[in-house]
């Protein structure tokens, strides 16, 4: 058993440089100071400072986040109500139709996704007159629709594990069905609520295809603008941009995980004090 | 037991069915004010379901159930009178557990000092007052165990339901619960429906047991009376351990009655019970303790040879496993009252005595 996996190490060592070397090259030509991407002209912060200069960016930044607030907001009301009736509604009718309802935009392609939402729009346009034009609006329901789906999935996971049992016994000590989920079941599953607002944030803000199907003139996501820069050649400015936004998810992580790191250790220190103190 | 009080709780042919699956078959009890009452049975044989009938979880498939007069059908859990505390205690795992015990309170029309008073009280009852603020992951499983009793007494109950109240505990634990248990129905009057499938604890806990089995209730009766005198095969060897013979009536007497066993090789004296035949087939049933091992064959009381194939001497008492003419073996539990050298020893010849009123005859 003295063999080192040398082939395992290997392919671990060609998967991380394959994700890896081109961010890292992306942050290191980020402060080039020459125009040209691929040639190295002297360590600059200039591209940083025309970036924030630039009334373009910051207007598509505050377009992308306001989206991604309101959809990743409403899919979360939306996502938990649909994740809490798939996991303990066992029984209504229609239950298959509305699982594979919920769960089909998982697996469908997101052009085919953004081009029937294109046409649900403009066919909306022609019948009822609304909307007249597509830009704010018509993005953040897109965005709610099929992010979704992503919360409904984890809740669903979620509430399946948990205990049905304290329910009942919520019901059972006077609570009406809508207070039990109130003072229970939303409490014990927040942390999966939680996650699935983070997913659906991350995937109204970074979200290309379907963005580009219900946008209408003016109203350019961050994304958008990246693409349609990126389109012209890649220029030092976007290599800016994307290393804050990558400086910005890292230091997301990192706090998320120090934070549930921190929770877990005093649950299980509490635990292991809790069982040496009594009796 | 007393003669029987008008019924606080009835049900009413109750039965529940799954699918295709008959879970509870035509259930019938009425229970006392202040009673409490154990169900025992197997696993799979039905007692959550019927508990979680009387919770309001399940609606019965057929059948009724009254409580202080009033009928429960279609009233929802939430409005019952009656608690249950459940086979996993159930805590609310993101409150303390004085947060837990105070849950069903805020239902109630009570200022907040009292309701804090009334906390106050149930931590005293189960003595958890220094453990008010812990979270539930924060203390022992008997201090949870304790908790969800807390919780489910605080609103004061007419009906207070107990899942296998004490199957997550250890032994030691577990009797001295049993006893904590009794007290606090004591002190506070409330009616106790006990699960368990555990028939010391049933017959510890209880002023009466149903034994249950494939969703149907075999017999209801004070422990005592369930024990000495089972009305089935089944309750006799559920009920503690039991030897059965098939038997045949030969004559029956006014106050008893002469039965012919073949594995004893003889006829043996019983008791009586209604409608008994001669010619009438049945199963013949001792249990080990009314047995008494003789060195001389005894004189006006049933005797059956037989050979000693085993034993096992715990101090205060034995058991033997006596091989019978036939070949078939019976136990014998011998308590050891005097204090003697010349105890019966492997492969010693014997007798086995014991009293007509002793053998238990049993049609089902
Ligand atoms: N919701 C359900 N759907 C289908 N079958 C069920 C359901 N609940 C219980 N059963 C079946 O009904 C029977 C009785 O179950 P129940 O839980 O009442 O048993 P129990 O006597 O409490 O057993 P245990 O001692 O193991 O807890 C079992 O065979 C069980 O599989
Ligand atoms: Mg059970």
């Amino acid at each position: 058993m003295k063999r080192r996996p040398w082939f395992l190490f290997t392919m671990l060592a060609f998967g991380f440089a394959f994700f890896y070397i081109p961010i890292l090259s992306m942050i290191v030509y980020s402060f080039n100071g020459s125009r040209l991407a691929t040639v190295w002209g002297g360590f600059s912060t200039k591209w940083y400072a025309s970036l924030f200069s630039n009334r373009q960016v910051g207007a598509a930044l505050v377009l992308s986040v306001q989206i991604a607030l309101i959809s990743a907001t409403v899919a979360t009301i939306l996502g938990t109500m649909a994740g809490l009736a798939l996991a303990r509604f066992t029984k209504f009718r229609g239950r298959l139709l509305f699982t594979g309802m919920v769960t089909a935009p998982l697996v469908m392609p997101e052009v085919i996704t953004g081009i029937s939402t294109l046409m649900f729009f403009i066919l909306m346009a022609d019948w009822v007159g609304w909307p007249g034009s597509r830009g704010f609006t018509t993005i953040t329901l897109a965005h709610i629709t099929f992010s979704m789906v992503f919360v409904t999935t984890v809740v669903q996971a979620r509430v399946s594990q948990s205990d049905r049992a304290i329910e009942e016994a919520a019901m059972d000590l006077g609570s009406r069905p809508w207070q039990v989920l109130w003072d229970v079941t939303l409490p014990t599953i927040f942390p999966a609520v939680l996650s699935g607002w983070l997913l659906a944030f991350t995937i109204s803000l970074d979200d290309v295809v379907i963005t580009s199907f219900t946008t209408g003139p003016g109203n350019t996501t961050l994304p958008l603008l990246i693409w349609s820069k990126v389109k012209l050649g890649v220029t030092p400015d976007i290599n800016a941009l994307a290393t804050l936004i990558v400086l910005a998810v890292g230091a997301g992580v990192i706090i998320a995980g120090i934070v549930l790191n921190r929770a877990e250790a005093r649950r299980a220190r509490d635990e292991r004090l809790a069982y040496r103190a009594n009796e | 037991m007393p003669d029987q009080p008008a019924p606080f709780l009835r049900i009413d042919g109750v039965s529940k069915t799954f699918g295709t699956f008959q879970a509870v078959k035509d259930v019938s009890l009425t229970i006392a004010k202040g009673e409490i009452f154990a169900l025992l049975g197997g696993s799979g044989c039905g007692k959550t379901t019927l508990l979680r009938m009387l919770a309001g979880f399940e609606e019965p498939t057929a059948g009724r159930i009254w409580l202080d007069g009033q009928d429960m059908t279609g009233v929802p859990p939430w409005e019952r009178p009656v608690h249950m505390m459940f086979q996993s205690y159930a805590l609310f795992p993101h409150m303390s557990v004085a947060k837990n015990i105070g849950y069903g309170l805020k239902h109630e029309k009570l200022t907040k000092d009292q309701r804090m008073a009334r906390v106050r009280e149930m931590l005293d009852l189960v003595q958890l007052t220094p453990f008010a603020d812990r979270k539930p992951h924060q203390i022992s499983g008997g201090q949870r165990q304790r908790v969800a009793l807390a919780r489910a007494l605080a609103r004061q109950p007419k009906l207070l339901l107990l899942d296998e109240p004490l199957a997550a505990l250890d032994k030691k634990l577990r009797e001295h619960t049993q006893f904590e248990l009794m007290s606090i129905q004591e002190r506070t009057g409330v009616t106790f429906i006990v699960v368990t499938h555990d028939q010391e604890e049933a017959m510890t806990l209880a002023d009466r047991i149903a034994v249950m089995d494939k969703g149907q209730v075999k017999q209801v009766g004070a422990p005592g009376h369930v024990y000495e005198h089972p009305d089935s095969r089944f309750v006799a060897n559920f009920l503690g351990s039991i030897t059965q013979f098939p038997a045949r009536v030969s004559s029956v007497a006014t106050d008893r009655a002469t039965v012919e066993v073949p594995a004893f090789g003889a006829t043996v004296e019983t008791g009586l019970i209604p409608g008994l035949a001669a010619g009438e087939a049945l199963t013949l049933a001792i249990r080990p303790e009314k047995l008494t091992i003789l060195r001389e064959k005894p004189a006006g009381l049933n005797a059956i040879p037989g050979e000693i194939k085993d034993l096992a001497y715990f101090g205060k008492d034995s058991l033997y496993r006596v091989i019978l003419p036939s070949g078939e073996l019976i136990s014998v539990h011998a308590v050891n009252a005097k204090r003697e050298d010349n105890r019966p020893d492997w492969y010693d010849k014997i007798w086995l005595g014991f009293e007509p009123a002793s053998a238990i005859l049993l049609r089902d």
